[in-house]
């Protein structure tokens, strides 16, 4: 599996997409990002997991819990949105391709 | 410590329940009907997006105003099986004039039965566009490159209707 596909399923989530852009903005702990969001801590783990397995976060010790930082080595800028947009070209081009040539009544 | 590595392709792929030449015909002769409505440089709206058909045709939107945008060359056009062409938008979101900094982008249509087609897609050689394809160093801390990638992020997952 690559890691293009799972970041592209990773952000498909809106509530994870907010977290990603919560810790973009700036580091912050789970108990920070659970303040912020309308899910539970073990939800917001979770979301952090996936966001972790994707290469899109990382973790560092802070004290007892850790700080969630953006993994820069898991993003290309450039790369993250050609990775989005062919996804959703293609998936836009597959319904072009498969409509029916004539309009059902 | 360089830590500059040469970028992975972007590569997808996809099946689409169609033959070979109408899956090739469908996303060259309308590209424009499926490209993300989202993906504009020009400062107007897109009145409608052409593709060339030829090498040396380009990829290009015109804006309701007349003003054009020509993000792709067309380096190779081989229907049914292939087409192969330049990405010429920058790092900084600006068309690039300097061919030798723009990456390229192949789709190729394989027939997988007289009704199947993968269309498989890499684009490749992003290393070319140089700085700013990569990682954003320090970005952790918050610098300024993670403003712009967010704000594109955001208008690519912007919720349409």
């Amino acid at each position: 599996m690559t890691v293009d596909t799972a970041q592209l399923a990773a952000l498909g989530d809106p509530t994870r997409r907010l977290i990603f852009e919560m810790i973009a903005e700036r580091p912050r702990s789970v108990a920070e990002i659970t303040r912020q969001v309308p899910v539970s801590q073990s939800a917001v783990s979770q979301h952090l997991k996936v966001l972790r397995d994707s290469r899109l976060v990382r973790a560092e010790p802070k004290g007892a819990s850790n700080v969630y930082h953006i993994d820069p080595h898991g993003l290309g800028q450039m790369r993250a949105w050609l990775d989005q947009f062919w996804s959703k070209t293609l998936t836009a081009y597959k319904q072009a391709v498969e409509q029916p040539k004539e309009p059902s009544p | 410590m360089n830590t500059r590595v040469t970028p992975a392709p972007v590569k997808h792929s996809i099946v689409v329940d169609a033959p070979i030449a109408r899956a090739f015909k469908v996303f060259t002769e309308d590209f424009g009907s499926f490209k993300p409505r989202d993906h504009n440089l020009l400062r107007v709206d897109i009145a409608e997006t052409v593709f060339e058909p030829r090498v040396g045709g380009h990829v290009y939107d015109r804006g309701v105003d007349g003003s054009e945008c020509r993000f792709a060359r067309v380096l190779a056009f081989e229907p049914p099986h292939r087409v192969l062409l330049s990405w010429d938008i920058s790092p900084q979101w600006q068309i690039e004039t300097d061919p030798a900094k723009t990456s390229e982008w192949e789709v190729r249509f394989i027939a997988e039965s007289e009704a199947r087609t993968r269309v498989e897609l890499e684009h490749r050689k992003l290393e070319r566009h140089g700085d700013g394809w990569e990682s954003v160093r320090g970005g952790v801390d918050g610098d300024k490159g993670w403003p712009l990638y967010l704000r594109n992020f955001a208008e690519l997952f912007a919720r349409k209707g």
